[in-house]
């Protein structure tokens, strides 16, 4: 039998079913199809009792639907009353397998053989698709799944995890906590997990609560009906095949992509990339007329703007015009902007302005905006100062601003519009290289980095133009200060971008040179083979150059060059590069000049002896990606404690740092305390986006954190806890005279009483006058703060 | 980059006790007081008020230490003008009393101040000298992670010895219950780690030997034992032998590490009661003073 209606909609989940709530409420003839047995499965998958945000918080929610943060079972039964209330039509198990274009309209086609004709589809489908199984033999059994809903239903089984993505992970280490918890990985280890997981994981193996079988794929799974476990699975490991007897078996084997199914309705995918989502228009519309897309599937995730979407997207089908949900938000930040009339306008205004976002679809540019923040700056004020720590990400609009290449301001370089600035910070990690100052009638939009990072990653021509100039500004701040253009221009049709894993040598002693490298991200360390060991001279943070030497008089490396972390640096090749020198008189005077300070620096280390092995010690413990790291004296240091102390005494009575722990040489002590790396690895996967960086370069959490732990995880360096709100504590004077409370350095809290947990870590006391308390706290010198800039004349002190 | 609480600010702590010594003997040899030169002389109050306030400042360093959001210098300036200032006051005072002294509440209060005093110069020593031998002694770890192999030692030992005879066994659950590491003050500050008693119970217990001795002794005695033994006991003997020898390495460093941080901490315990002891000596002192006048 065939269903006719008009709008067909396909997925349950918060996209699709806002619009059936809309269709239903327009009287429009509809139909909503979901696959599963009950409504918006993603979300009826969470676990238990999980507390569902409601990102982005300023964002209005406009639906018939009502949303707020909650938990999921409230927020599933307002759904269900909700779709009931406004007498949607929905069919349940109802997988769509096919949409073939009619002309006019769709057909699609259920498993279950039901057919549906509509005048317009929407795909609301998601990203979870279909779950993938074993693929072997009793992959069926009653106690094999492949889900979790709640890790806590389960107590004293024998379970098998089956897979190495974070979701197995997750399972198998919430399961450890009350089961016997057996792992498998096809491979050799866990190459796919967030490195925070990836911790987890293998600190629980060592430890020996999760065992866990390498390289071993299931071969089959029996049911057994005598002994005391309900199954076993055989693997195939790499020593033969084996065999675990237990109660179940979770496998988390992650979910078929639907790509396949919607290419298969004739939408066409923007580039290969697995995680690409099909472009669509600001009407949601895909480039298949009549078919449209909302929700995870058109690159949008959070619950809310799917829902706003849905609701969106059926008015537009019936050719009413609304204004986006967004809309309030993005016209409060353009009404500074002059001339401002509408916020069509002014996207417009900002998109052909600025050709770093033509490449981009309106939606996201919408999204783009609503990050960023208009800035109209008076003439004369400065944007940024050279040197502060800041990486937000500026574009021209309209106006001009100046570059002031240093300090005095003698060397100045005109921005227009349509240019951007900024991107050296947000590309480096380090201090801005050169004060902006706002022209005549400048509009500015700045953006903050995680935002940035986003579109550089997700849009390619525009991590290629930011690419392009980055090269560019870099060679022409570095070497072009009075050559010509066009040498200039061939030195970076020459530059290419080089990356390296830490460790990895950029070039070795005595090789032919051929090119140069200018730092980019991370940091090197140089060092010279003497009486047939490595001994490391020095630390070459980014913004700096290695190599040019050999281009120069000798045709030999004189030194290794090596990365201390993750590194990019740009490649300069050797023809290009001696053109330009021949020249440019001044520029081989300042590259001499610069060589024989770097040269005689080097003789000094050697001669110093064991200096380079402080040096090699500290950029051991993470130092290379560091921008300001405590370090202690262990021969100044009498273990009092009181910078811990301090810390506590000074940060609502959790420490931040903790001395004793850390690794130790030749008396240079690294306690775990935040070294406020350049590319904080707590700030990647950040819910909120609570993590920022100070313009001094502090790396703090600011107070919107949710307790999620992300970072916490994703810290390589243990310094970032999850704490309770802290009692408040009496005075010194009552301490100690009545007793009254915790005293000082003392730990003020009530376990029982502890509330929400948030992630606390240094922030460098940032609003204390006086800077680090714990370096002021320290009653013998011992405690000091040293970025890794100082790093050679601290190891030569040292030495 | 690093600065001693000797060296700290350039020495700027030494060089204002040393001008203030200075200016207080040349103020004392030009002084000519009425008789013999004594508290009571207008210089001898100047010295006197200056010693007090100064004696004021130097205990204000232990609220100074626990005000964690002071901005007033750092602690570690406060420390080094707290040792040279600090030392300074011997000379004062000396100068005050014009070197009289007699069984009286003034000259106990000076008493007190010297032991204070000089408890704070074996703390300047202590300070000095045992952070880096606490280093050297840790190799690298950290206390509980010693206590924790330690513990982990004594588990396996404990299934090892299960495995070779119940006397071995006896004997190495009297070693683990005779492990003591710490305790009190005494004990502490002797470094005194019982675990070696417990070794040579356990030679008596594996050769039968009433005679108490040495601990390279209890390993000679096991050796013999193995030479007696089945080749799966032998191995879990000499696995044993590894562990208990590795466990008194442990232990011993631990209480070498446990005595070293009560080195730097024992003093204290004279220094700060008797600085509140001899703030009181130094009221009674004024007080009197001014009484009696």
């Amino acid at each position: 039998m065939t269903e006719q209606v008009k709008i067909a909609i396909v997925g349950s989940g918060p996209g699709g079913k806002s619009a059936a709530a809309r269709a239903a409420q327009q009287g429009v003839s509809h139909v909503l199809l979901e696959a599963s047995p009950q409504l918006s499965n993603t979300i009826f998958r969470y676990q238990k009792g999980k507390h569902v945000m409601a990102e982005p918080d300023a964002l209005p929610l406009r639906s018939d639907v009502p949303f707020d943060a909650g938990s999921r079972e409230a927020i599933l039964e307002a759904w269900d009353k909700a779709m009931a209330d406004c007498k949607v039509n929905i069919r349940f198990n109802a997988e769509v397998s096919k949409i073939s274009q009619l002309n006019p309209g769709f057909e699609l086609t259920c498993n279950d053989g039901h057919k549906v004709r509509a005048e317009y589809v929407i795909l609301g489908i998601g990203l979870q698709g279909n779950l993938r199984k074993m693929g072997v033999p009793g992959e069926e059994a009653a106690f094999v799944q492949y889900q979790l809903d709640d890790p806590d239903e389960y107590e004293s089984e024998t379970i098998i995890v089956v897979g190495a993505g974070d979701a197995a992970i997750e399972n198998a280490i919430a399961l450890a906590k009350q089961n016997q918890v057996v792992i498998v990985n096809r491979r050799d280890e866990f190459a796919r997990a967030k490195e925070g997981n990836l911790k987890l994981i293998n600190r629980a193996i060592d430890d020996g609560l999760i065992e866990c079988y390498y390289g071993s794929s299931p071969e089959r799974v029996d049911e057994l009906s005598v002994g005391r476990k309900p199954g076993r699975l055989i693997l195939n490991t790499p020593k033969g095949r084996a065999q675990v007897l237990c109660d179940r078996i979770i496998a988390r084997l992650g979910a078929n992509p639907p790509r396949g199914f919607v290419e298969s309705c004739g939408v066409e995918f923007p580039s290969k990339d697995p995680s690409a989502v099909p472009a669509i228009s600001a009407t949601y519309e895909s480039n298949v007329k009549g078919l449209y897309i909302v929700g995870a599937l058109g690159g949008y995730p959070l619950i809310k703007q799917a829902m706003n979407q849905g609701y969106e997207v059926v008015e537009y089908i019936l050719g009413n015009t609304v204004e986006p949900a967004d809309e309030p938000m993005l016209r409060a930040k353009f009404e500074k902007m002059p001339g401002f009339s509408t916020v069509a306008a002014a996207l417009d205004r900002v998109q052909t302005s600025v050709p770093l976002l033509a490449q981009i679809t309106p939606l996201q540019l919408r999204e783009f905006m609503i990050d960023s923040e208009i800035r109209c700056p008076k003439p004369g004020s400065v944007i940024f100062k050279r040197n502060d720590y800041t990486n937000s990400f500026y574009s021209i609009v309209s106006g001009s601003v100046e570059v002031y290449l240093d300090d005095e301001g003698t060397r100045r370089l005109p921005l227009f519009p349509g240019e951007f600035f900024g991107e050296m910070s947000l590309i480096s990690g380090r201090r801005r290289s050169a004060t902006i100052v706002a022209g005549k009638d400048c509009v500015l939009v700045e953006t903050p980095r995680r935002s940035m990072n986003k579109l550089i990653n997700s849009v390619a021509a525009v991590k290629k133009l930011v690419d392009q100039c980055f090269m560019e500004r870099a060679i022409r701040g570095r070497f072009g200060e009075d050559a010509a253009p066009e040498l200039i221009k061939a030195v970076v049709a020459s530059a290419s971008l080089q990356q390296f894993r830490a460790g990895e040598t950029l070039f070795n002693e005595g090789e032919e040179g051929d090119s140069l490298h200018l730092v980019r991200v991370g940091s090197l360390t140089i060092s010279r083979t003497i009486g047939g060991r490595e001994v490391v001279l020095s630390y070459v943070p980014a913004g700096n150059y290695v190599g040019e030497m050999a281009l120069l008089g000798e045709s030999k490396r004189t030194a290794t060059a090596r990365a201390a972390v993750k590194s990019e640096t740009i490649r300069i090749e050797r023809d290009a590069f001696q053109r330009l020198v021949e020249a440019s008189p001044t520029l081989k005077l300042k590259l001499q000049m610069e060589y024989k300070q770097r040269t005689a620096q080097n003789i000094s280390m050697q001669a110093a002896g064991s200096g380079g092995d402080v040096i090699s010690f500290l950029v051991g413990q993470g130092l290379g990606e560091a921008t300001d790291v405590l370090l202690i004296d262990e021969a100044l240091c009498v273990r009092c404690d009181n910078c811990e102390k301090a810390c506590a005494e000074t940060h609502k009575g959790t420490s931040r740092l903790d001395r004793e722990a850390g690794p130790t040489f030749a008396n240079v002590h690294v306690p775990t305390s935040c070294r406020h790396c350049e590319h904080p690895h707590c700030m990647k996967d950040c819910p909120p986006d609570a993590i920022h960086r100070a313009p001094n370069g502090e790396v703090y959490i600011a107070d919107n954190c949710i307790g999620c732990g992300n970072c916490q995880r994703n810290c390589p360096y243990g310094v970032i806890h999850m704490s309770a709100k802290k009692t408040k504590k009496p005075g010194l004077i009552q301490w100690l005279l009545f007793g009254a409370g915790p005293g000082p350095g003392e730990a003020p809290y009530d376990k029982a009483t502890a509330s929400e947990k948030k992630a606390v870590k240094c922030d460098m006391c940032k609003d204390l006058p006086g800077g680090a308390a714990c370096v002021r706290a320290c009653p013998t010198g011992a405690a000091l703060r040293i970025s890794p800039e100082d790093l050679p004349q601290y190891a030569f002190a040292r030495r | 980059m690093h600065q001693t609480i000797l060296n700290h600010g350039g020495y700027r702590y030494f060089w204002a006790a040393v001008v203030l010594c200075l200016g207080a003997l040349a103020a004392y040899i030009w002084h000519d007081p009425v008789g013999v030169p004594n508290g009571g002389s207008w210089l001898g109050y100047t010295l006197g008020t200056i010693g007090a306030l100064l004696i004021l400042w130097l205990l204000w360093f232990g609220i100074r230490k626990r005000r964690y959001k002071s901005n007033t210098g750092s602690v570690a300036g406060w420390l080094s003008g707290h040792v040279y200032l600090g030392t300074s006051l011997i000379l004062i005072t000396l100068l005050h009393c014009g070197f009289q002294f007699g069984w009286n509440i003034h000259t106990y209060a000076f008493v007190l101040m010297l032991v204070v005093i000089f408890s704070g110069f074996f703390g300047v020593y202590a300070y000095l000298r045992y952070p880096t031998l606490m280093t050297q002694n840790r190799q690298n770890n950290t206390r509980t992670s010693m206590l924790q192999e330690i513990a982990e030692i004594d588990q396996a030992c404990l299934q090892l010895a299960d495995t070779v005879d119940k006397n071995i066994h006896d004997a190495v659950l009297q070693s683990i219950q005779r492990t003591k590491l710490g305790g009190g003050v005494w004990s502490q500050l002797t470094a005194k780690d019982a675990s070696d008693d417990a070794l040579s119970k356990l030679k008596q217990a594996v050769a039968g030997d009433e005679q108490a001795s040495s601990g390279s002794e209890t390993m000679v005695m096991m050796v013999d034992y193995l030479a007696s033994t089945t080749s799966k006991k032998n191995e879990n003997l000499r696995r044993l032998i590894d562990l208990l020898a590795r466990k008194r390495t442990l232990a011993t460093r631990v209480a070498r590490d446990v005595q070293l941080q009560a080195l730097m901490e024992i003093w204290l315990y004279v220094h700060v009661p008797l600085s509140l002891g001899l703030l009181a000596a130094l009221t009674a002192h004024i007080i009197s003073v001014f009484f009696y006048w």
